[in-house]
């Protein structure tokens, strides 16, 4: 389809406000971790072994594939003595897109040496608050004429409870019927964070992914996501710093894959290498185009980004 | 047979023999968790609509539906006419049957008329038409790049936003799936 370049520019122009908000943002950001004393890294987007996950597929590029996440790379530098750290990487998955995904997205992704996933959630939210402060919401987001409170403490409850309080049946029993990613997406998901920031924490232990299962109470892990005006913003936890327990999840992850056909990845051994000697630590990813999603107050992710894939 | 990554807005299903539209979509999925496709599914008969989410092993039975060409002639109460260019013969049409395609529906135009098993049941339309501008406010010179956008009238009677650089006269390019301005059209 030939269109006229006036038509290109027009879809351009009309995004200079949320253009210039996501710079902002950006610096924002950025102030808050150097003034807090963490180093900046960059780490490879083009990676040999992502980390197997059974529900996130890489895309290949030549023999290696793009990275769907930075964590390996960033807990290597945690384990080589680089006790707080934090990069913005372009992230890749395949096969996602829709109003809230790209299949090439932004991601904010730090880590704290000592830290469990409790104090990573007070200073997420420090964080969130400093830099849209710094910004000019003082106390307020608005999504959709609705006001979202960002005032300090904010809301924080278990996954055991939110299913209590808003599902049709208890988490247990999601799991046990295979059904809780649709319950939480359905029935759960729209109902947080619509008047304040909350804090989805103690996931079961069989979604743990890379975080630590609570010494206390063996059925959850210790981590968390944050919700903003029922959107999934971020995802942190105490990570595993077990190396053995580490490489048993990614071969029962592996199996599950090889079960769908997706991608074979090789073992990422140097990372478990790496796992033995990495301290006790909390790392959290937050994605930057939906956090612009609720500054630019739409409903659409193409809306934050100048070029979404379809538009090349 | 369809996977459930084929689904996508307009896609045509055939669920418990009967055929079915998908008139909403989403792709939703928990950063961890597993892909979902959300969709709002319309009874392509009836009319009657449900939602109903999808995961990604689910697979799909197609439709046999089939367009042929026809001629529309004109309306006639709350039924729109349509005449078989090969054998002559006349098919109608309702309003809920024509439905949105109606904003893109000129007299005597040709149309490609939907058959669910050789009953007519819709009007299958392009992705995309080109329309003239039939009345639109004069462009303030100098306003190529504010983004902004103004109504305007097209041939079949439908109004549209456009960028405000579109003037009358002009053809545009309509997605016929959303109703909205693509770009404009030389010629």
């Amino acid at each position: 389809m030939s269109t006229f370049h006036q038509d290109d520019h027009f879809y351009l122009a009309r995004k200079s406000q949320t253009l210039r908000l996501r710079a902002r943002f950006f610096q924002s950001i950025r102030s808050f971790f150097i003034k807090q004393d963490f180093l900046e890294v960059e780490t490879p987007i083009r990676i040999p072994s992502p980390a197997p996950e059974e529900h996130i597929e890489a895309i290949p590029s030549g023999n290696w594939f793009l990275q769907t996440s930075p964590e390996l790379c960033m807990k290597r530098l945690l384990a080589a003595g680089y006790p707080r750290i934090f990069q913005f990487s372009k992230c890749f998955r395949a096969d996602e897109r829709g109003d809230r995904h790209l299949p090439e997205f932004t991601m904010l992704e730090w880590y704290v040496a000592q830290f469990n996933y409790q104090q990573l959630m007070h200073q997420c939210e420090a964080m969130l608050i400093a830099t849209l402060k710094n910004m000019g919401y003082d106390q307020y987001l608005v999504r959709q004429n609705r006001k979202i409170d960002l005032t300090s403490p904010w809301e924080r409850i278990t996954v055991a409870d939110a299913f209590f309080r808003y599902a049709p049946m208890s988490c247990p029993e999601a799991l046990a019927k295979d059904q809780f990613d649709e319950i939480l997406v359905e029935h759960i998901e729209p109902r947080l964070g619509a008047d304040r920031p909350i804090f989805l924490y103690d996931y079961p232990a069989p979604l743990a992914a890379l975080s630590k299962i609570k010494k206390s109470d063996p059925a959850v892990a210790e981590r968390f996501e944050l919700y903003i005006g029922g959107m999934e913003m971020a995802n942190g936890f105490s990570e595993l710093t077990d190396a053995d327990e580490q490489r048993r999840r990614f071969e029962e992850a592996s199996e599950v894959r090889a079960a769908k056909h997706w991608a074979h990845y090789d073992m990422p051994e140097k990372f478990l290498q790496a796992l033995q000697t990495m301290p006790e630590a909390a790392g959290i990813a937050l994605g930057i185009d939906r956090m612009m999603m609720l500054l630019a107050n739409t409903a659409i992710i193409d809306d934050v980004i100048a070029f979404p894939p379809e538009t090349l | 047979m369809y996977t459930a990554s084929d689904l996508r807005k307009g896609l045509r299903l055939k669920i418990d023999n009967e055929p079915f539209i998908i008139t909403e979509f989403n792709f939703v999925k928990p950063g961890k968790g597993q892909a979902l496709y959300r969709t709002k599914l319309k009874n392509m008969l009836n009319g009657n609509q449900f939602e109903r989410t999808f995961r990604s092993v689910d697979n799909f039975e197609t439709a046999d539906l089939r367009e042929k060409k026809m001629q529309y002639l004109y309306k006639e109460g709350d039924k729109y006419c349509f005449m078989d260019n090969e054998n002559y013969e006349q098919v109608y049409l309702t309003e809920e049957q024509v439905g949105d395609a109606v904003n893109f529906l000129l007299d005597n135009i040709e149309v490609e008329i939907l058959l669910f098993e050789d009953r007519p049941i819709g009007i299958s339309l392009p992705n995309f038409v080109d329309l003239v501008v039939t009345e639109a406010e004069p462009w303030a010179k100098g306003d190529t790049v504010s983004g902004a956008t103004k109504p305007v009238k097209v041939q079949t009677g439908y109004t549209i936003f456009v960028p405000t650089f579109v003037t009358e006269g002009e053809k545009i390019r309509i997605d016929t799936r959303t109703g909205e301005y693509l770009t404009r059209v030389k010629g």
